[in-house]
């Protein structure tokens, strides 16, 4: 039976796991060696946040290896190809603000006038909420760089700007079992992304900010054609071997 | 440096000399002769280049791998790498050379990195069998360069042991799993360990009597052990572990010599170290290809930090977390 705690765990918990996939690819590919430290960095941090997630709902294994993409609950946003460096940063930038925000809100607890958070989550966001500031300190940073860098570097961060513009709408699809307030979170990121790319001398995207079919879609297990191809990957070795521990 | 006369590079000379028969550290600042420096800038250089080669055998498994808690162990030793690839790089650029430089050395192929990494990751057990052996060969080496005489790099390598033994410990205890988990598991343990235990001796050099650099710097102390020496250590060390992790070494002429008190083993094939130095051995073409793409498909990202910095460097804000060619080219030209 599903609790709302699993449902909030399994959305949270797919989000990091999920980013933290794709973020791992980078490894031995970065433009310059400190950001091999930092985008593994952060890869480490958000895989450290999904495994207290899925754990919360079950053997953290058989949740990550065993579930296919149908049952997966993260946001579309996270699942994205990393593409070049721009499109990994903003992909970073969107999804950091956003945890920053949401995490910073759940760690608050009921004294911020959010009430029924389970305590495993307030507990996991008020340590999490310190590594997603990092986090969010990073995407900003180089979103400044690259905004504000050369006429290439502007145009590329420009162009994976609007091209994740349309997954970021979905972030806000209110989850069970995190009762807190949606809207307000979503102005909050809305302020803080646009004031961000306006300093990195970039422009706000006017498009919709969900895609056709799609608001809500990942938190449904609907998810985009590259996701399937990444769990394959990601799974193939632990289904290979039913039952072995490693 | 400006001309010496013949009479105060004698006496620099004698300086130098004394330090080192004194066991005292050389510093970045200090007089050292050209070959001493020249030698040590190949030698650090190549050891920053192996951590970041490195990087690729153990990475081509991160997106793949069985567990989630292995995978966050894998994630955070390929992590290291990169952390020790920077020490290095730094010890490096006392001796006035820069990273930038160094780079394109590697990537033109004039400096080298450790052979052992121009193998490939074929299974999941190879991750464990190169903490193992390839981290535990590593150490063996290392261990010693903590007494080099050359402070920077003696430095270096503290911080880098430790770290390094903790990555073997793991790599062993990754492999124990497999040898102990079912059938299938622990087939993949020995393949691996039949596959990386040779190329892990190579590790440790040509033998003595063909090494070319070897006397001259063990006469500096940079180095102090042999070849051979070393190797023969990480034997000694190896075979009780292998028993203990139920998995056998792939040499039939391995056995305990009373006499000697070390452990005899079989001849290696020097004829497939040299062709992997050389460059043809089973992964030379496809890490040195990955690691210049992955800088020439960076080289727009590094032109931005630059130009971001140039724009900006009259505000105090702190950048220092990110350098850039840019910046390591500045710092060296007001050095």
């Amino acid at each position: 039976m599903t609790t709302s705690l699993d449902s909030a765990a399994l959305a949270l918990g797919d989000d990091a796991l999920v980013l933290s996939q794709r973020l791992g690819e980078w490894a031995g590919h970065a433009p310059v060696l400190e950001e091999e430290v930092a985008l593994a960095n952060i890869a480490l941090d958000l895989l450290g946040q999904a495994r207290v997630l899925l754990s919360l709902v079950g053997d953290e294994d058989k949740l990550a290896f065993l579930r296919e993409e149908r049952a997966f609950r993260n946001a579309q946003l996270v699942e994205q190809p990393n593409g070049d460096f721009a499109h990994t940063i903003t992909r970073q930038l969107y999804f950091s603000t956003y945890q920053r925000l949401l995490y910073g809100r759940m760690a608050a607890g009921p004294a911020d006038g959010t009430v029924g958070i389970h305590e495993e989550l307030t507990a996991l966001a008020a340590k999490a909420v310190k590594e997603v500031a990092y986090h969010q300190d990073h995407a900003e940073q180089w979103t400044l760089r690259l905004g504000d860098g050369t006429a290439e570097s502007h145009d590329r961060i420009q162009r994976a700007v609007d091209t994740l513009w349309r997954y970021t709408g979905e972030l806000f699809q209110p989850v069970e079992g995190l009762a807190i307030d949606w809207r307000e979170l979503e102005s909050d990121w809305l302020a803080s992304v646009s004031a961000v790319l306006e300093r990195a001398t970039l422009t706000v995207p006017e498009g919709p900010r969900v895609t056709a079919w799609s608001a809500g879609a990942g938190r449904q297990g609907i998810h985009t054609e590259p996701f399937g191809r990444m769990l394959a990957e990601m799974q193939h070795l632990h289904r290979s071997h039913p039952g072995a521990s490693w | 440096m400006t001309a010496v006369t013949a009479d105060s590079q004698q006496a620099y000379e004698a300086v130098f000399d004394a330090a080192i028969a004194a066991d005292e550290r050389i510093e970045p600042r200090d007089w050292m002769p050209d070959a001493y420096r020249a030698t040590l800038v190949r030698q650090i250089a190549q050891h920053a280049h192996s951590e970041i080669i490195g990087m690729q055998p153990e990475a081509n498994w991160i997106t793949r791998a069985p567990s989630l808690r292995r995978k966050a162990i894998l994630m955070a030793k390929v992590q290291d790498e990169a952390g020790h690839g920077l020490y290095l790089y730094s010890a490096a650029e006392t001796l006035g050379t820069g990273r930038d430089e160094l780079l394109d050395k590697l990537h033109a192929g004039r400096q080298k990195y450790s052979s052992i990494f121009n193998y490939p990751t074929l299974t999941w057990a190879d991750v464990g069998a190169i903490g193992w052996l390839v981290d535990g060969a590593a150490i063996t080496n290392q261990v010693p360069l903590c007494r080099c005489s050359y402070g920077p790099y003696a430095r270096a390598m503290v911080r880098i042991c430790k770290e390094e033994s903790f990555h073997q410990r793991q790599g062993y205890e990754a492999l124990l799993a497999l040898s102990q988990g079912t059938p299938e598991q622990h087939a993949m343990a020995q393949d691996a360990v039949d596959r990386w235990w040779w190329p892990s001796l190579m590790m440790f050099g040509p033998p003595d009597g063909e090494s070319s650099h070897s006397a001259q710097s063990m006469a500096w102390k940079i180095k102090r052990h042999s070849n051979d020496e070393l190797r023969q250590r990480f034997v000694d060390i190896c075979v009780p572990q292998a028993e203990s992790l139920g998995l056998t070494l792939p040499d039939p002429d391995l056995r305990w010599n009373e006499e000697r008190g070390h452990h005899d083993f079989g001849a290696i094939d020097w004829t497939e170290f040299q062709q992997v130095l050389k460059g043809n051995g089973p992964c030379n073409e496809q890490r040195i290809t990955q690691r210049r793409r992955a800088h020439e498909e960076g080289a727009w990202v590094r032109k931005a930090a630059g130009a971001y910095a140039a724009k900006h460097s009259d505000q105090t804000e702190d950048h220092e977390s990110v350098k850039n060619d840019e910046s390591v080219k500045n710092g060296e030209a007001t050095a």
